[in-house]
């Protein structure tokens, strides 16, 4: 089955670059360099899947998925990006992306991810894998709403397999339970950052770029 | 100038005694009576009522004593009189009489010598001089003879408010100043004439800033600008030399490069160098932190082998020895999957806890059977086990044919080393 795509990126070479590596598996339905093209464009062709570059002039990832996602929820938004500065990623994944890979993510891989991403799922790489768990680390103590503000013992067991590497059907096999299992506490690791109230949360990150 | 006949025995005695300087310690208004007195070996008291008695006849102590606060160096360390007044807060009171002494020498020997220029100067003049001292009277570290030091940069006003000086000082100076100025003209003139004369000088004074104003005003503003546009350009400057330094020099060297994998190392090399850059923490006041330790392994283990190193830490803590020798067996570890892994892709996860530290060196690679290790595989693994039990740790390897090898790497903390600061 063929994914609509789109691809926002202020940079040219990196578009064409992705658009090459996806035209076996995918439709490229356009791509996009500026926040206000993206949105444009996007609302026009209404893609399945966007990948989105964290860091662009005028507002970034976010700015986008802000604009798109209340009339447009059917769009799923994968965040593709350079930079690693945490903040900058946890904020695109709590504005609604369903998953963080970096550039340097291998063709196979991307595509991997722009399936995953389709059917709903989250995709983490083991950076935002760890990005996580130091977020969910930051503070305990006291959460707002228990239910939120906590990752369960088997989702954070899940989330330290991925950042040390293992791809989600080798978590499956080191834990003996299903892919589709994985995909769930990892789809719920992802709601639990993008709901959560937590105020330490932001400012976690926001102390970590100054750490 | 016949109040040179005094010092001429202290040129003499030079080889014999403390060299004349004037006295840090023992001072009421600029140490020389106390610098002659230690030089001498008399009481300081006995040479400060024999100038007070010259200073009474006509004025001549106060001469010698001016001329000797001119040319004695200062004691050791060189600070302005109001500096050290404020360093010695007891003899603040004797200070004062010194002050009182001289300035009454000075009106003395004026005085006497005919110079005289009537009651009605003498008041404003000393309200004025009291009033100038407090204003500007600063400690400056390289002010040697009491010199009163201006500024070098900015109005007065603007100095005034850099070197802190207090409301009080600034409140009292002002008022001093202005009293002296009241009582000279209600002195010289009629009240009303002396009323004229302020309002006068008001119109004067509101007339320059109408003209000069805006151009003062304009002055500062530039004055302002260049200096952060100074700012700016040195900033720029900063960051041009960096790309040079790094960016520029890789991109340069890619273009050299004749295998892709040698390309894709300069090039992750340099990101990860960038990205430090643009998004790295400042250094810890602690010193190094294990994150930096590990990124900077993988940075290494990378340019070295070839390999790509994904690093995931969670956590932090300052590095130790322990921390070291952990950062170090994650290094031969990243190594030992370099060579026998069979791929180029290696993840490096490890985290900090209150209680311990966990690293897991991955590979996605061939995997082996624990039980039936070759021989050179097993002299790495052997220093990895070895290295970390040396610091209290643990080291196990996890692997199976065709699933990839796994380095564990676990140490527990001890518990004086600081907390995780994430």
């Amino acid at each position: 089955m063929t994914v609509r795509v789109f691809v926002v990126d202020d940079h040219e070479l990196f578009r064409s670059g992705v658009r090459s590596e996806l035209r076996d598996g995918h439709e490229i339905v356009g791509d996009a360099g500026s926040v206000d093209e993206a949105i444009a464009a996007i609302r026009a062709t209404r893609p399945d899947v966007v990948l989105l570059d964290v860091h662009m002039p005028g507002g970034g990832g976010r700015a986008v998925i802000d604009a798109v996602r209340g009339e447009l929820p059917e769009v799923k938004f994968l965040a593709l990006s350079v930079s690693d500065a945490a903040e900058d990623v946890i904020e695109v994944i709590r504005a609604g992306a369903r998953g963080y890979v970096t550039k340097s993510i291998s063709p196979e891989e991307l595509d991997v991810a722009v399936r995953r991403v389709h059917d709903g799922d989250a995709v983490f790489s083991p950076r935002l894998a760890g990005f996580v768990l130091d977020a969910f680390a930051a503070e305990t103590s006291l959460p707002i709403d228990p239910e939120l503000d906590q990752l369960s013992p088997r989702e954070r067991e899940v989330l330290r397999y991925i950042a040390r590497g293992y791809a989600y059907k080798e978590v499956a096999h080191e834990l003996g339970i299903s892919v589709k299992t994985v995909e769930t506490h990892v789809s719920a690791v992802l709601r639990k950052l993008q709901l959560s109230s937590r105020y330490e949360l932001s400012r976690w990150a926001a102390d970590h770029s100054l750490v | 100038m016949t109040g040179l006949n005094l010092p001429r025995p202290t040129l003499e005695a030079r080889d014999l005694r403390p060299s004349l300087r004037r006295s840090r310690t023992n001072r009421m208004v600029a140490g020389v009576a106390g610098g002659i007195g230690e030089h001498l070996d008399i009481a300081p008291l006995a040479v400060r009522v024999a100038f007070i008695v010259l200073g009474l006849a006509g004025g001549f102590g106060v001469i010698v004593y001016l001329l000797l606060w001119l040319l004695a160096p200062a004691e050791e360390l060189n600070r302005g009189v109001a500096a050290s007044a404020r360093e010695l807060p007891r003899p603040e009171v004797r200070q004062v009489l010194g002050v009182g002494f001289l300035v009454l020498g000075v009106f003395t020997l004026l005085w006497v010598s005919g110079f005289w220029f009537g009651e009605g100067l003498a008041w404003p003049v000393t309200l004025a001089a009291i009033g100038f001292a407090v204003l500007w009277a600063r400690s400056s570290a390289d002010d040697g003879r009491g010199r009163l030091e201006l500024p070098s940069f900015g109005s007065p006003f603007e100095a005034l408010v850099r070197a802190r000086v207090s409301w009080t000082r600034l409140v009292l100076g002002v008022s001093l100043i202005g009293g002296g100025m009241a009582v000279f003209l209600a002195a010289t003139t009629s009240l009303e004439a002396a009323a004229n004369v302020v309002l006068a000088v008001i119109v004067t004074a509101g007339g320059l800033v109408l003209l000069a104003g805006p151009w003062l005003w304009r002055l500062a503003n530039e004055l302002m600008e260049e200096r952060s546009s100074r700012i700016r350009s040195q900033a720029r400057a900063e960051m041009a030399a960096h790309l040079h330094d790094s960016v520029l020099q890789t991109l340069a060297l890619i273009q050299r490069a004749k295998e892709p994998r040698e390309m894709a190392s300069l090039a992750r090399t340099q990101e990860r160098d960038l990205r430090a850059w643009l998004y790295g923490r400042a250094p810890s006041v602690h010193g190094a932190r294990l994150r930096d330790a590990i990124d900077a392994m993988a940075g290494r283990s990378e340019r070295l082998h070839q390999v790509k190193v994904e690093a995931v830490v969670v956590g932090d803590a300052d590095l130790d020895d322990d921390l070291r020798a952990l950062v170090s067996a994650a290094s031969e570890a990243v190594l030992n999957a370099a060579k026998h892994s069979g791929v180029s892709d290696v993840s490096v996860y490890v985290e900090v806890d209150d209680g311990q530290v966990d690293a897991f060196v991955r590979d996605n690679g061939t995997g082996f059977d624990p039980r039936l290790v070759p021989e050179d595989r097993r002299g790495i693994a052997d220093s990895i086990v070895k290295r970390m039990e040396r610091h209290g740790g643990t080291a196990s390897i996890r692997s199976r044919p065709g699933a990839g090898t796994e380095v564990v790497l676990h140490l527990p903390r001890r518990p004086e080393l600081p907390r995780r600061s994430a």
